[in-house]
């Protein structure tokens, strides 16, 4: 599936602008949506893929996006940037499984925010030095290593979120059960263990 | 046996006398969700989830706590408790390091339970990151104080069902743990006797048998019922 | 003993005007009597509880044939001075005391009444003798000779007296509800522990007049049928458990505790607890709980301490102000009583006056009087300042559950009623007076920071629920808030006071609440200002996207 710019026959519905973002998370909820398999067909009929890791290669997030699934926490500056980003061009942004719901597992560094240090420092001299068997030290590249925040954070603690699809990652069925009525024009009804669980 | 009716949610039934409100709800075919109570142990009313509205006073008690009584008009599902009880279980998230994906319990816990019955999609209230202990020191059995949401049925039915008051609470507020013995390793607490039923009643991942990894634990929550009922009614072949 | 009234010198021996050296001010006027000989010899130094003007300690009354002097803020070396006043020797040391004599008619003394305070500041805390040479146990021994425990109850009913521990509970219905029992055994219980910040009443009065506390739980035990009592004290308040004990072991001695009281057939057992450090035991529930040995946490009601309480019996639990008015009552009778104070609200009240206040200390004052009588009257105001509300911002009533109230509603009169409906409470009594430059967001989050450490942890509202909104509080407190956190704080607020398990977490978010209601603009003026919000304010995102 590519991003496509061919306009919506006549008589159907405007096909939708959709983007997908993988912040601070294993791109885990991104294979699930991989998963939907022959769907994606389904989807394609519908949507143009603007932006995406899996999808696309383009590299700055367009403007006039209809709806954003952002995978992940917000850990680090760049992070930040393509959350503030995506949430002036996208009319719809999705909280993209368990990362971008809760910071999951990227957040589990905040528990070092009362050492000496805080999270930031603990994760890198873990990371890159403790556990290093050669040449230990810090990684310090200005501009192309983002620096880390001290806190991770979910999503909608940076930016305000329309629709929370939890999960860890989300099932397939559920991706789609969100989609779907997304694609109507419709909120989908998240309810029920099918549709809400975390983990 | 004398008998109470009252109203669940307009719907009328007819309880046992020293039935609580939230036997009544049940009776009624509604159901509630709750954490801390637990069919067999002391109802201790600390969760909230339970919380319903007696018509008329406008005040809220506890069902599982609060004596069903003649006349009374429950209501359960107000939005204004429905919020509520939302609001409660994203502080329960939020004051602990729940993490179901990699959890023993996933799949198998009421915390996550109740969140989907509240339809909690997110927390609104940020999470606290607790500094917390996880005591692997038993030989069978460990306690992951960051799943722990307090409820104290392990204590319950540690001092209750099985005698042996292994468990109590220390501290305050939000610094509140659960501890073994006189706050020691449990592995070490002798008058544990590996029984077990604190494994099984705990509605989180908190405390898990070691065999057991992610989304594996198997609770079995209906067993102090159904103690308690063998003892009172002795059902047991030597008595 | 014959004669004109003897000269006396009485000195203040309580925390109060002990932390200010009062131990030294009396060893000093010791050493100077025994120095000076003579006249001086005539005068009696004796140690009193409170006389009411604790933040000028310490001080003495002077009580001569001719009438009573009060001097405040004095110093070891003032002794002799003061015994030449005394005296009426010595006139070339009168400027010794200079500044110190106060003046008996100023209203801080002329506008209270004293009546559970009436033998406050004049017996010797610590004799007997003393506490029954003026009176003590008088009602105690009458009652149980006179009385049947409904005629006892009758008079309480008739009193109008409702529990001064903060709620108001009528304590004549609450004394017929524990009474009424099924039989069986009863327990009376006094709640001493007063814990919120700016209370002193309870303390006072155990410290300065045990037997009258001893007195009345003797009566409401007989008016109850209960055999056993406790005085639970918080362990923060060494000097009143220590007077306490000791009077408890005078009373047992002169067998007006124990068995056979005073030649009847009432057997009475009172014994002290000592909390250790919580506030929450402050809670009936959770109190009843700590004397039983148990973990001081709260547990649902009903059932009712006065239907199940201590052990499962029967229990009765009165607030030490309560049970120290029952000898009063039933010495001048319950009508009396009720001729004092507003329609709902009977009696005296005694307040700890604290906070930005030319005269803090302890008053006691008839039901319905204004506030604006005890804040800028009685307490004179916030030195320095002037003008309609004398420098007054707010006064807050009720502690950690109560609310802070404007100063242009200073002429709301104190009853339970009036203050309730203002958002606040009448709490135990302790009321702290605010100065304009107060913010009001730091004082909810000083109380909210109180809530969270006080907290006992088994409900979830109360337990994580502070701590989520004194985490917003520091927002608005850091002037790093939004409008979203205003309804946040709301929302969380009125869930926490309405889902939580005691009274500590429903009134937890008062002091919030009732500053968001008289002070919303300061609250308002602590969000950033829109224009300035950084990327991070959702609040900003939040109006770009649709």
């Amino acid at each position: 599936m590519t991003s496509s710019t061919s306009s919506s026959p006549a008589g159907s519905p405007p096909r939708l602008r959709f983007a997908t973002v993988w912040l601070a998370g294993c791109s885990g909820c991104h294979m699930s949506f991989l998963d939907l398999d022959e769907w994606l067909f389904e989807l394609a009929k519908h949507v143009d893929v603007v932006f995406s890791p899996v999808a696309s290669d383009v590299k700055e997030f367009p403007e006039g996006v209809d709806v954003c699934l952002v995978e992940g926490a917000v850990a680090n500056a760049d992070n930040l940037e393509l959350a503030l980003q995506l949430r002036e061009r996208s009319r719809l942004v999705v909280s993209f499984g368990d990362c971008a719901v809760t910071a999951n597992v990227p957040g589990l560094r905040n528990l070092w925010a009362h050492v000496d240090g805080g999270s930031r420092q603990s994760v890198l001299d873990r990371g890159y030095l403790e556990l290093a068997d050669t040449g230990a030290q810090h990684p310090h590249a200005p501009g192309i290593v983002p620096e880390l925040l001290e806190r991770v954070l979910p999503l909608h603690e940076v930016i305000p979120v329309d629709l929370y699809l939890p999960g860890c990652p989300p099932p397939a069925e559920r991706i789609r059960d969100a989609i779907e009525p997304l694609l109507r024009g419709e909120t989908p009804a998240m309810e029920g263990t099918a549709m809400l669980k975390f983990g | 046996m004398s008998v109470h009716t009252l109203t669940v949610d307009g719907v009328e039934v007819a309880v046992p006398a020293g039935a609580s409100l939230l036997d009544a709800v049940r009776a009624a075919g509604a159901d509630l969700p709750t954490l801390c109570h637990l069919d067999g142990l002391t109802p201790v009313g600390a969760c909230r989830l339970c919380l319903v509205e007696l018509e008329g006073s406008g005040r809220l008690q506890p069902a599982c706590a609060t004596a069903a009584a003649e006349g009374m008009a429950v209501l359960t599902q107000t939005p204004q408790l429905q919020e509520w009880r939302r609001m409660a279980v994203e502080l329960f998230f939020a004051e602990g390091n729940h993490v179901c994906a990699f959890c023993v319990a996933n799949g198998n816990c009421e915390l996550q339970d109740v969140a989907v019955a509240v339809g909690m999609d997110h927390s609104r209230f940020p999470y606290q990151y607790p500094n917390r202990r996880v005591d692997a020191s038993h030989p069978q059995f460990a306690i992951d104080h960051h799943r722990c949401i307090l409820c104290t049925r392990c204590v319950r039915v540690c001092d209750e069902i099985e005698g042996a008051h292994v468990w109590d609470v220390a501290n305050r507020g939000a610094e509140c743990s659960i501890i073994a013995g006189l706050d020691q390793p449990w592995g070490e607490v002798a008058a544990c006797t590996s029984c077990g039923k604190c494994v099984d009643v705990c509605p989180t991942g908190a405390i898990f048998r070691k065999d057991d990894t992610t989304a594996e634990k198997e609770a079995h929550r209906e067993r102090p019922q159904l103690l308690r009922a063998a003892r009172d009614q002795h059902q047991w072949l030597n008595q | 003993m014959a004669g004109p009234t003897p000269l006396q010198l009485r000195c203040c021996a309580a925390s109060g005007c002990r932390s200010a050296g009062s131990e030294a001010l009396q060893a000093a006027l010791l050493a100077a009597r025994d120095q000076l000989g003579g006249a001086a010899e005539a005068v009696t130094i004796k140690p009193v509880g409170c006389l009411r003007l604790c933040g000028r300690g310490p001080l003495v009354a002077l009580d001569r044939s001719d009438g009573s002097e009060l001097y405040a803020e004095l110093t070891p070396d003032q002794a002799p001075a003061l015994l030449a006043a005394a005296t009426g020797l010595g006139d070339g040391q009168g400027d010794a005391l200079a500044g110190r004599r106060i003046d008996p008619a100023d209203p801080f003394f002329a506008l209270q009444q004293a009546v559970v305070l009436e033998g406050c500041g004049l017996v010797n805390p610590e004799s007997i003798d003393d506490a029954l040479a003026h009176g003590s146990y008088a009602q105690l021994k009458r009652v149980l000779l006179e009385c049947t425990p409904e005629q006892v109850r009758d008079q309480v009913k008739r009193s109008g007296l409702r529990g001064r521990g903060g709620a108001g509970y009528p304590t004549g219905l609450k004394w017929d509800t524990v009474a009424l029992q099924p039989p069986g055994a009863r327990t009376v219980v006094c709640n001493a522990d007063e814990g919120d910040p700016g209370a002193f009443m309870d303390r006072s009065v155990l410290e300065s007049d045990p037997h009258r506390l001893i007195e009345g739980m003797a009566i409401a035990a007989y008016a109850v049928g209960a055999d056993q009592g406790y005085v639970y004290v918080r362990a923060e308040y060494p000097l009143a458990i220590e007077r306490l004990r000791l009077a408890l072991k005078q009373a047992r001695a002169k067998g007006l505790l124990g068995a056979g009281i005073a030649g009847s057939s009432f057997n009475l057992r009172l014994e002290v607890r000592v909390g250790a450090g919580a506030y929450v035991c402050g809670e009936e529930t959770a109190l009843l709980a700590s004397i039983q040995g148990q973990r001081g946490t709260p547990r649902p009601r009903p059932p009712f301490p006065a239907q199940v309480g201590l052990w499962g019996a029967p229990t009765l639990i009165n607030n030490v102000e309560t049970l120290a008015s029952i000898p009063v009552i039933l010495r001048e009778g319950g009508d009396w009583y009720a001729s004092i104070g507003t329609e709902g609200s009977k009696g005296t009240k005694v307040f700890a006056l604290s906070g930005a206040v030319a005269n803090t200390g302890l008053v006691e004052v008839p039901m319905g009087t204004s506030l604006r009588t005890v804040v800028q009257t009685i307490g004179g105001g916030v030195p320095g300042a002037d003008g309609p509300n004398g420098g007054v911002k707010a006064v807050q009533t009720g502690g950690p559950s109560g609310g802070c109230i404007p100063a242009h509603l200073l002429d709301t009169p104190v009853d339970y009623e009036s203050l309730r409906d203002l958002g606040s409470m009448m709490g135990s009594g302790g009321l702290v007076v605010m100065g304009e430059t107060t913010s009001m967001p730091e004082v909810a989050r000083h109380f909210m920071r109180f809530s969270v450490n006080e907290s006992c942890g088994k409900c979830v509202p109360c337990r994580a629920g502070t701590v989520q909104l004194l985490q917003l509080l520091d927002r608005f407190v850091e002037r790093q808030a939004s409008i979203a956190d205003l309804e946040r704080l709301e929302a969380l607020c009125r869930m926490v006071g309405a889902t939580s398990l005691c009274g500590l977490g429903q009134a937890a978010p008062n002091p919030v609440l009732s500053t968001l209601h008289y002070f919303r603009q300061e609250y308002q003026a602590a969000c950033r200002d829109p224009g300035q919000c950084e990327p991070l304010d959702a609040c900003l995102l939040q109006e770009v996207t649709p």
